[in-house]
């Protein structure tokens, strides 16, 4: 047992009625990189933000290095050598890199001489652990994993030795997430301690020396990584048996429901996002559309669901043709059939500032059903919202409470609960299980193959292989706007691989 | 009237009316920048320009008058913080109570003060502002051209009006070339990144609100000690809306902000020099849409010309971290 960076005796808090922290003690061993996991709303987020004194607790103690101090913003923080990145990044949009960097660490009142050195040291910390980012790029240019970059190198800038990171792969490819594993592998090396939450369990055996579980606000466990397993691991975090495989029977494709020909996207600037693709989808079957992140999934969705304009093709949906280069309506798409759970939830899927069972009809509120005449019929919506937050294990069970305060895995579950519950023909879905915890992907992978199982047509975009391995019938994979190649849901996942970087040749598109 | 005189004429009273504006437009830059919405400048202006009407008559002086102005208005602009940063309340409705309470309570008082009706005693030269004269005015008089405009449009004006026009540069300067100003513009874009950077976002924000303070104080103290000899009711007249709106027109940046205020100014004096004489082709326009020609300019301009005026984006949004 080595000396410990990092010791937190009792500590508790609560955001009004939501007790997020319980009591909680935990051990972190310097020189290690320490993982904690747990699911939805468990409160990793919230000690780790007390840690870095952003929230204050209600009660406990806080150690670094064996000495007690307090910790009362972020500042104190800072200079006991505690960096962060934050699960929502803290980056002004609209700043350069250097800006960002710079920010709260800018040596004198002139930023000049501050800008020279900043300079001079990112060009540093790029070359030690292959950080390379344009230091005179605008945030709200670059690709979310290149934003992330910028915040482990603010933390680096400020030579932190605990740098603790709050889901920092939810956000990238594969390669950029081996690319960050590699640095801090590379961190721990030079003796710096890292704190990691996921809810990827692969990454937690992959890389942590030891792992700490939560649950619903409570420390329940601390275990050596390599004397557990992902089943253990599982099991802790969310009380019960967690079935990691998905159970499916055969697919029993019938009618194309929904038909793409020959789709053609492009994105603000002019980029052709989307080339020319055609898929068909038919009842019953679930296709998943794999892909590195950036490689016209997105648009692909986008242009299906009426929310992008395509610039030219054909898509069909139950046999009409849906106007994908004029004013496709998404609510008349809705009408017939068609149902979306936007990839990004934030900014597309809900409004944060709405109570849930606000949330839980947004777009389908013109149903007669949620109506008493020209007003809606809060009674009657607000049962719906109970029944599905029953049915989906949304946490806390409270239909008023606002958006904003349900974790980002609940959040999830209310938009799928809203879009799937209608029963659609065709369901399209970009990355169902991002930032959600196991015990909840277990539920909504479930959910899909149940819809599939009822005659429904799933039109599924991942960015995580695994998942669109376990679910789909077929897997489409996208390469720079193009359909590549078809395989079964068995090919390997080295052949998958390959397709995604582009390395097989797009000949084989013309399927 | 020969046209180098005629443009002179105009130039000059373009420059004299824009300095109120530039200097509150600037007073707006700073607060907005931070994330305050403001729209208690006309407040305090005339706050300001009370003050110093007031203080400048009783110690007979325009620096006392001056420091009196600022003074009046950074405390109104405390009151706004309070409201809007610590008790995080509504900044609209904050800077709104602030407009009517001071159009209100200056009546009060400088009536009770002074019995002369609406407005504080005329000042004498000495508790005024007075023109400079800068140097070899006269020697260059006598070159063609540069000449007449040396010495009637950039010489002859108040020291206050050319602290406006230094404030420009000086703006730009603070905001983009010093920390505080680094941390100012990010506390209006994204609080949550400089609380994270260890910086103490009421504290910022209470700075910009400051400095908006001081500067819309100035702004004031010209009004009653420099264009005009004393406050009179209601003087700042909708000027602190006109440098919100070119504010807004300026895309909170502080050299675009002049110029906004330039044309304001110049419309305001084209107004002035012809509300009485027809003009060719159209005839005499009614005073009134001479007047309502900012506000008509801003919209215009704003829903076609200039694009999108993207506001700092945490504007107007109280810093929450717990909810
Ligand atoms: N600023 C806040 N104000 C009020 N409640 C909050 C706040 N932050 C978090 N909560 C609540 O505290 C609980 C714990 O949230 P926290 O974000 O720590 O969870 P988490 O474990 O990080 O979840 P996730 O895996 O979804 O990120 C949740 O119920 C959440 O709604
Ligand atoms: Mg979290």
């Amino acid at each position: 047992m080595g000396e410990l960076a990092i010791e937190l005796k009792g500590i508790d808090k609560s955001f009004g009625l939501v007790h997020a922290n319980k009591d909680i003690n935990l051990k972190v061993r310097k020189g290690t990189i320490h993982g904690i996991i747990g699911e939805n709303g468990a409160g990793k987020s919230t000690l780790m933000s007390i840690l870095y004194g952003f929230y204050q607790a209600d009660r406990g103690e806080i150690l670094v290095d064996g000495r007690a101090i307090s910790i009362r913003d972020p500042n104190a923080a800072i200079a006991a050598g505690i960096g962060m990145v934050h699960q929502h990044f803290m980056l002004v949009e609209n700043f350069t890199v250097l800006e960002n960097v710079m920010l709260g660490a800018e040596d004198s009142w002139i930023l000049n001489a501050g800008i020279t050195k900043a300079r001079a040291e990112l060009k540093r910390l790029e070359k030690e652990y292959a950080l390379e980012v344009d230091p005179d790029a605008v945030i709200e240019e670059l690709p979310v994993g290149l934003q992330q970059r910028v915040e482990i190198l603010k933390a680096l800038y400020r030579k932190a030795d605990i740098l603790i990171l709050d889901e920092p792969t939810g956000v990238l490819t594969p390669a950029e997430a081996d690319h960050l594993f590699r640095i801090l592998e590379q961190l721990k090396a030079q003796g710096k301690t890292v704190i990691l939450i996921t809810h990827k369990l692969r990454e937690i055996m992959a890389i942590t020396d030891e792992v700490s579980v939560m649950r619903r606000g409570e420390m329940v466990a601390t275990r050596e990584t390599d004397k557990t397993s992902v089943e253990e691991l599982a099991e802790l975090m969310v009380g019960r048996r967690v079935l990691l495989r998905v159970e499916k029977g055969a697919a029993h494709p019938g009618d194309v429901k929904l038909s793409v020909k020959n789709l053609t996207v492009r994105d603000g600037r002019g980029v052709t996002m989307v080339d020319d693709v055609s898929l068909d989808l038919r009842a019953g079957e679930i296709v998943g559309i794999a892909g590195v992140a950036g490689n016209g999934q997105s648009e692909l969705l986008e242009a299906i669901a009426g929310i992008r304009r395509a610039v030219s093709g054909r898509v069909e949906l139950n046999g009409r043709a849906i106007d994908v280069t004029g004013h496709a309506d998404p609510a008349e798409l809705r009408q017939r059939g068609l149902a979306h759970v936007p990839e990004d939830r934030h900014h597309v899927g809900l409004v944060l500032k709405f109570e849930e069972s606000e949330n839980a009809i947004l777009g389908y509120h013109d149903d007669p059903k949620y109506r008493k005449g020209f007003i809606l019929d809060v009674d009657a919506i607000r049962a719906d919202a109970e029944e599905k937050i029953q049915k989906y294990d949304i946490r806390p069970p409270n239909a008023r409470l606002k958006t904003a305060n349900f974790s980002g895995g609940n959040q999830q579950k209310i938009v799928l609960a809203r879009e799937m519950e209608r029963g659609p023909d065709v369901l399209i879905i970009g990355q169902p299980t991002r930032g959600v915890d196991v015990g909840a992907i277990e539920f909504i992978h479930k959910r899909i193959i149940e819809m599939r199982d009822q005659g429904k047509a799933v039109l599924l975009v991942s960015v995580e292989l695994d998942e669109i391995r376990a679910l789909s019938d077929r897997i489409l994979v996208m390469f720079a706007g193009r359909v590549v190649g078809e395989r079964a849901p068995d090919a390997s996942e080295g052949e998958l691989g390959l397709l995604m970087a582009g390395v097989e040749g797009p000949k084989e598109a013309a399927q | 009237m020969d046209f180098l005189q005629l443009f002179l004429e105009l130039a000059q009273s373009t420059v004299r009316l824009s300095t109120p504006l530039i200097l509150a437009a600037l007073a707006g830059l700073f607060t907005e920048r931070a994330g305050v919405f403001d729209i208690g400048l006309e407040g305090k202006m005339l706050g300001g320009a009370f003050a110093a009407g007031c203080v400048a008559f009783v110690a007979q002086s325009a620096m006392a008058g001056l420091l009196a102005a600022i003074v009046v208005s950074v405390l109104l602009s405390l009151v706004h913080g309070y409201a809007s940063i610590t008790q995080r309340g509504n900044q609209i409705v904050s800077g709104v109570a602030i407009n009517f309470i001071v159009a209100g309570s200056t009546v009060i008082l400088g009536e009770a003060w002074f019995h002369q009706g609406g407005r504080t005693p005329a000042l004498a030269e000495g508790a005024r502002f007075q023109a400079i004269e800068l140097p070899f005015t006269e020697a260059l008089r006598g070159v063609p051209l540069l000449g007449p405009i040396y010495a009637d449009l950039i010489s002859g004006h108040q020291a206050l009006t050319y602290l406006a026009f230094l404030m420009v540069p000086a703006s730009w300067w603070i905001l983009y070339r010093t920390r505080f100003g680094l941390r100012l513009r990010a506390v209006g874009e994204n609080p949550g990144a400089v609380d994270t950077a260890g910086i103490s976002v009421i504290w910022m924000r209470y700075r910009g609100v400051i400095c908006c303070g001081i500067l819309c104080g100035i702004a004031g103290a010209y009004l009653s000690l420099a264009a005009n000899a004393g406050w009179t009711k209601g003087m700042t007249a909708g000027k602190g809306y006109i440098a919100l709106a070119a504010l807004i027109f300026a895309k909170w940046r502080p050299v675009p902000v002049m110029f906004a205020c330039l044309l304001f100014g110049f419309l305001d004096a084209f107004a002035i020099r012809y509300q009485s004489t027809p003009l060719p082709l159209i005839g005499k326009v009614p005073v009134q849409l001479m007047q309502a020609l900012p506000y008509i300019l801003t919209v215009v301009l704003l829903a076609g010309f200039i694009g999108k005026a993207i506001p700092p984006r945490a504007g107007g949004v109280p810093y929450v971290k717990e909810r």
